[in-house]
């Protein structure tokens, strides 16, 4: 009996807290049969809310994936003046609120931001419109591939890397040929932690977004949107769709994860 | 350009309009309370992580049943799922149709329910990795020298574990310190009862005073900068052996 008790405790709460949940917002978007849901789903605002999502993620989810291999590597590789600040910066996001990440993005470009006056004479639209939304996405998103690539960089040490340094290897080659294929997994559990949070991002968006329906509302704005407006179906809807992708991507975050790591 | 200047801008607008203002808005009843709340929820889920995660730790990396690998991939699921989508699960089990007639919304049950959602991993993937590495040897020994299973728990595998622990406890404070999207649907935000301090950074800047959100905001920075030396502090720490 006793030995059992751990997992009961630990199934039970799970249970409980996660999964319960979530099959019962299953339960509840199909409420009404399947109809409303396919109503819900082809919705005008709720394909653009989708839409904006998509494309703030396709913004995001590349360029941090560049950048988080060229701050791992210069981070790993090289040294430079302000390493450590740079290193320290880099979980920076994860520690922050989304909320703080807005309002900083929001008084920095806002008309009376620093930027703000010089963007309004050159009539560039930053606030309330894609520019600043992919800021922001992009903001909170940067801590991810860096931080798979990092240690994966540490562990392979640069023996092979200077080996085909001493063969005439230039640096471009030696990192397509060499480094990049030996940290090959862990970019890819790196962009799919990145499109995750690109997809699943609410905080920050919010604030310099301006949610303004069927033009700069993302999905997960349109969730609280629906939920605010007496459209349980709606919201439910759209959870579900996006719970949907989430277990896609834990299903791919399962598969790719570096072996260390699912010990 | 993209992580330290809009910071700088946040902290300049807290101060534009002197020190006097920001004291004069940090020390309003309704951020106070927000913050007490904020605070506090924080550390009743921190506490509730330890523990629950602990356990969860524990049964998947000692325990075996059928099925083990699916529930080790379900502890991800936070991570995946958008806070928000989070926070409507919630509410639909938890909420005011609840089939099993538990209805927590907007009350404080309901933030501290949210925070343990989005949180969950923290603890369990910091303690599992340093559970899996422990030398059975010494528990072996202690259990063979007469000690009973609590006092092997105890004496042996928790100062083992409770660095992970620890660090896992520092990033669930600093994520739930921050969480909007889980909270904002299920509290209710209610000023005074139910209002976060991230919720009433974004009520502020709905309503044109982003002076008063900005002041909020760098309480929640410094607060973030706090947690985030900590971790780092506990990083060193766990790591002193494989440095040494």
């Amino acid at each position: 009996m006793r030995r059992y008790a751990p997992r009961v405790v630990a199934l039970g709460y799970l249970t409980g807290i996660l999964l319960a949940p979530l099959a019962m917002v299953f339960w509840r978007t199909f409420d009404h049969g399947v109809s409303p849901f396919w109503h819900a789903l082809t919705n005008g605002e709720t394909l653009h809310a989708f839409q904006v999502t998509l494309l703030l993620t396709v913004i995001a989810v590349p360029l941090n994936t560049v950048f988080g291999v060229v701050v791992g590597l210069a981070i790993v590789r090289h040294r430079f003046p302000g390493k450590g600040l740079l290193n320290a910066f880099i979980d920076l996001p994860l520690a922050l609120s989304p909320v703080v990440v807005g309002l900083a993005l929001f008084l920095l470009y806002g008309r009376t931001g620093w930027f703000g006056s010089w963007l309004t004479r050159h009539g560039v639209q930053m606030l309330f419109a894609w520019p600043a939304m992919a800021l922001a996405t992009i903001f909170v998103s940067v801590p991810f591939v860096a931080r798979e690539v990092i240690p994966t960089l540490r562990e392979l040490g640069d023996e092979q890397e200077q080996a085909a340094v001493t063969l005439g290897a230039s640096a471009w080659q030696t990192f397509r040929r060499i480094t990049l294929p030996s940290i090959r997994w862990a970019v890819v559990y790196g962009v799919v932690l990145t499109t995750a949070r690109c997809l699943g991002e609410f905080g920050a968006v919010a604030i310099v977004s301006g949610r303004i329906v069927g033009r700069t509302e993302t999905a997960t704005l349109r969730v609280q949107d629906a939920y605010e407006n007496f459209d349980s179906t709606g919201a439910y809807t759209v959870g579900l769709v996006l719970a949907a992708i989430a277990v896609v991507v834990l299903v791919v975050m399962t598969l790719t994860k570096p072996k260390e790591q699912t010990a | 350009m993209i992580v330290v200047l809009p910071i700088a801008a946040l902290v300049w607008e807290s101060k534009r309009d002197g020190a006097h203002t920001f004291r004069q808005v940090v020390s309003s009843p309704e951020a106070v309370a927000a913050l007490k709340l904020t605070l506090g929820a924080a550390a009743v889920v921190a506490l509730l992580n330890a523990l629950f995660g602990t356990v969860i730790a524990w049964v998947l990396v000692r325990d075996d049943f059928r099925g083990k690998t699916l529930v080790n991939a379900v502890i991800d699921l936070p991570f995946a799922l958008p806070t928000i989508v989070a926070g409507l699960t919630l509410l639909a089990l938890y909420g005011p149709q609840s089939p099993v007639g538990l209805n927590v919304a907007f009350t404080r049950t309901a933030i501290v329910l949210a925070l343990c959602f989005v949180t969950l991993p923290f603890v369990v993937r910091t303690v599992q990795p340093v559970l899996h590495e422990l030398d059975r040897e010494m528990e072996e020994a202690a259990r063979s020298l007469g000690a009973s299973e609590l006092v092997v728990f105890a004496r042996i595998v928790l100062p083992n574990i409770l660095p992970g622990i620890l660090s896992g406890v520092a990033l669930t404070l600093a994520r739930a310190v921050g969480e909007i999207g889980a909270v904002v649907l299920i509290s209710g935000n209610l000023p005074y009862k139910t209002e976060v301090s991230s919720v009433f950074v974004m009520n502020r800047i709905e309503s044109g005073d982003s002076a008063g959100a900005a002041a909020v905001a760098v309480v929640l920075l410094v607060v973030s900068f706090a947690l985030l030396l900590a971790i780092g502090g506990l990083r060193f720490l766990v790591t002193r052996h494989e440095r040494a």
